[in-house]
């Protein structure tokens, strides 16, 4: 993959670019020591470091302004950074830039249960937003397999899903405002406790821009009362094709699970011994989850069984209570770690339309055989969303390259078939130079155009989302114009 | 100009203007200006292009009719879930809404709250820019977070980015049962009360609205599961006096509006709900008005009048919303803006972005700014 070149020039005004930035920001906010900026190399696209060359770690909006301006002035690029938990490379360093890293702002700003909102600095992790509502019996919905540890910065940027948006939908369905700081260091406001924009829905835009638009530092996010149970059914069948049917069965009966999880063969053995889920062996298997009271429950569960029936499982076990719900999930949850213990991988995310769902798998079962690398499937059955993992060996001179191409082709695929590119991890690097692939040089342009207008220099994470060649022009001369 | 049958036809017909275009679907929804220049009918852009009921997405050529959607979808026993509104009873009109024109105004109903709205069930876009290009942006999958996201920018901007020629939709399905709650003769205060205490609740509230002083509160989903959900609301919310449950309220005239038809003037202000209340009590005697979306959202209806809609964008601008002037006479929508006014540095951003994604000016101009 390849990045621009540092601009020696940017380079050879380090010393005064930290100097600056140390007059705006508390001591020990501002990194420059080489065995230190080390640690923000990388993200979760692991394959890809780099070290920047100054890390920053604002505490506040007027910090995050303070630090845009000065880089602006002195032409410096800016690598925003939530957690750092990024599959596409999004938070990658180039070695001429400032890595701002929102990771001391997180502060939980207004609980507000009346308008079923909570605002948050974003520096703040997906999983402590609900654990700062729960015990009042709130949640906030979008559950990337991340939540743990990956900032609600980064799943503004990404418009991060997660299992269950086949109900309660992404990020941007559940992002009411932000706080944005522009490159420039203005400060705006978008959206907030209101619902929908009174002018152009800025803040539909910002959402899954990438950090490319400007730094988000505070969040209206949307909360919901929790339901008041869920439970899973786990169904094995012969193949995908009779899995896909009965996904498509299941939506068409007019029910809509919180979840539908899909896991080839492949991920079914790596997961069962891994996680010790007492799952079936088989060729495809579905967790469905629905949500309500115990009732609603059944009388649903009930309905999806049914379904399934029709369908000729190989297995059918509908959850008795919340530790078989747990271990039914367990499997799936631990999916990512189970394939990383016996391989390195990575993890695509194209999206399909499910009825190519059959077609796309046996597609990649061939191109599996073609490369000579094993791939394993997982996904959200219910949206289309895939995240194929193809296994290689980092040790092994060329394995990687391998790995990329097959993961290429892949992507084509789900665009030639009607999907896209990447569902909810984002473009980042990874993807940037398949972008023409989907999208016309018109279509690429009128994007584009969007970022020149939030960031005419082009100085926030420049050289992510749009290929290298095409952006180029852009990026070139805003460096000329320093 | 109409006769357009084709996207192609659309983008040589920008590309040649000479002057402003004033884009028009089925003319159901269009806000207080006059026409000006030539007029740009993209009625004639009608068909549905794609359904796959088992995948929940619909794609549609934009001037298909809103109506010829929802037939197709209720064959399949789905819907459009963000309840698009029907503006002709309100506006005077008797067009015939399509489906462009309903993601144009980003125009949702009730069930905005619960559901989401029309942008959020916008999957994908094409559309012809203002240099007469044609743009597609999204896609027809559920989830899709490839590069950026102009199908939001589209929706809601009332064809100033650009003149829309196809929409992808996701859809949900129908339900097997509906009932309402109405708690009768409540304050708009204690009904923001009643609506925030059945909205923070998980019994799944898919619509809630203040009208003619009673509180409705809509439920939907399978029949055991309304009753049941019915009952335990029914007695969450006792200390509000107690609540009837009834199958035929007539959500209609929540979604489009019913109680300020026949006004002159016509303001719909979005707020946090719990300042919906305060919208309210600032209205002059006799003027009428609507709360839904839990209180979040409030339709004023009254005379013509330019010192109430400065008094309420002031207001909404003050509590962090806005206004628009929805119907109006035409020297009132020439004399002020019609839409809420915004902060200096988001203005700038709004101007820049319409002069690069419509260079000339030509379309819509003077429509969503002054």
């Amino acid at each position: 993959m390849q990045m621009p070149d540092p601009d020696p020039q940017i380079l050879s005004r380090k010393a005064r670019v930290v100097a600056r930035l140390r007059d705006v920001l508390p001591s020990g906010a501002v990194i420059d020591d080489p065995a230190e900026t080390r640690a923000y190399e990388c993200d979760a696209l692991t394959a890809y470091r780099c070290p920047p060359m100054v890390a920053v770690l604002p505490a506040s909006t007027q910090e995050v302004a303070d630090v845009l301006r000065i880089c602006h002035a002195e032409g410096v690029p800016v690598v925003p950074r939530g957690s750092g938990t990024s599959l596409a490379g999004g938070a990658l360093p180039t070695a001429d830039c400032v890595i701002l890293g929102v990771a001391r702002m997180n502060a939980v700003l207004e609980t507000d249960y009346d308008n079923r909102f909570v605002r948050v600095q974003t520096g703040r992790t997906n999983l402590s937003v609900t654990g700062a509502v729960e015990s009042d019996g709130f949640f906030y919905a979008p559950d990337p397999s991340s939540q743990l540890a990956c900032a609600i910065a980064g799943n503004i940027a990404m418009n991060s899903g997660g299992a269950h948006c086949l109900k309660y939908g992404v990020t941007t369905n559940n992002l009411m405002g932000v706080t944005l700081v522009q490159m420039d260091g203005t400060v705006v406001e978008l959206g907030g406790a209101h619902l929908d924009a009174g002018g152009l829905d800025l803040l539909g835009v910002i959402c899954g821009s990438e950090g490319q638009l400007g730094v988000v530092t505070e969040a209206t996010l949307r909360i919901l009362h929790k339901p008041e149970g869920a439970r899973p059914v786990l169904m094995g069948f012969d193949s995908a094709e009779i899995a896909g049917a009965c996904v498509a069965d299941i939506i068409k009966a007019g029910v809509l699970p919180v979840a539908i999880e899909f896991m080839d063969r492949m991920l079914i053995e790596v997961c069962e011994d891994f996680a010790k889920a007492d799952y079936p062996m088989c060729e495809a298997l579905l967790i469905v989850e629905v949500e309500g009271s115990d009732a609603e429950i059944d009388a649903q569960l009930a309905l999806i069984t049914d379904i399934a029936k029709r369908h000729n499982p190989v297995a059918l076990r509908e959850s008795a209570g919340p530790e078989e719900s747990a271990r039914i999930w367990a499997g799936r949850k631990a999916a990512f770690s189970a394939i990383g213990r016996v391989s390195d991988y990575m993890c695509l995310d194209g999206t399909i339309p499910v009825s190519e769902l059959p077609y796309v798998l046996r597609r990649i079962g061939e191109m599996s055989k073609e490369y000579g690398l094993p791939v394993g499937n997982v996904f959200h059955a219910g949206d289309g969303n895939m995240h194929p993992l193809i296994c290689y060996d980092a040790n092994k001179p060329g394995d990687l390259e391998t790995c990329e191409a097959f993961g290429a082709e892949v992507l084509k695929l789900c665009v030639e078939v009607g999907g896209c590119l990447t569902g909810e991890h984002g473009v980042g690097i990874e993807k940037r130079d398949l972008m023409s692939v989907q999208y016309a040089p018109a279509d690429l342009e009128a994007q584009m155009a969007v970022k020149d207008v939030f960031d005419p220099a082009w100085l926030l994470n420049p050289a992510k989302v749009f290929p290298l060649d095409v952006s180029e022009a852009r990026r070139v001369a805003a460096l000329a114009a320093e | 100009m109409s006769g357009l049958k084709t996207e192609q036809e659309i983008a040589d017909f920008v590309r040649v203007a000479s002057g402003p275009l004033t884009i028009r679907g089925g003319r159901t929804r269009t806000l207080g200006l006059a026409a000006q220049g030539d007029v740009l009918d993209v009625s004639g852009l009608s068909g549905i292009t794609l359904y796959e009921p088992g995948a929940l997405t619909l794609v549609a050529q934009a001037g298909t009719p809103v109506a010829e959607i929802e037939a197709a979808l209720a064959e399949q026993n789905q819907r459009l879930a963000f309840e698009p509104t029907d503006m002709t009873g309100l506006l005077g009109r008797t067009g015939t809404s399509t489906i462009g024109g309903v993601i144009a105004a980003n125009a949702s109903g009730p069930r905005r709250i619960q559901a989401g709205a029309a942008r959020d069930f916008a999957l994908g876009v094409r559309f012809v820019d203002g240099a007469g290009q044609v743009i597609k942006n999204g896609g027809r999958v559920m989830k899709n977070v490839t590069g950026y996201d102009l199908v939001k920018l589209m929706a809601g901007s009332f064809g100033t980015l650009g003149v829309l020629t196809e929409v992808s939709l996701k859809v949900l399905p129908a339900v097997e049962a509906e009932q309402t709650l109405v708690l009768r003769a409540l304050s708009a205060e204690h009904a923001v009360r009643a609506m925030s205490a059945a909205l923070g609740s998980p019994y799944e509230v898919s619509g809630a609205a203040w009208v003619d002083g009673d509180v409705w509160l809509r439920l939907e989903g399978f029949t055991a599961s309304v009753a049941y959900r019915a009952a335990s609301l029914q007695s969450a919310l006792a200390a509000f006096g107690g609540a009837d449950v009834v199958d035929d309220a007539d959500w209609t005239q929540v979604r489009d509006a019913a109680p300020v038809h026949g006004s002159q003037a016509v303001w719909r202000i979005s707020v946090k709900p719990s300042d919906g209340p305060t919208v309210v009590a600032g209205l002059p005697d006799g003027v009428r008005s609507l709360m839904d979306w839990g209180g979040g959202l409030v339709w004023v209806g009254h005379d013509a009048s330019e010192a109430l809609h400065h008094a309420l964008q002031h207001q909404a601008a003050s509590l962090g919303g806005h206004a628009t002037l929805i119907k109006g006479p035409e020297a009132l929508c020439s004399a002020v803006p019609v839409f809420q006014p915004e902060p200096a540095p988001v203005a700038a951003l709004s101007a820049q972005l319409r002069a690069r994604f419509d260079p000339r000016g030509i379309l819509n101009p003077g429509l969503m700014v002054a």
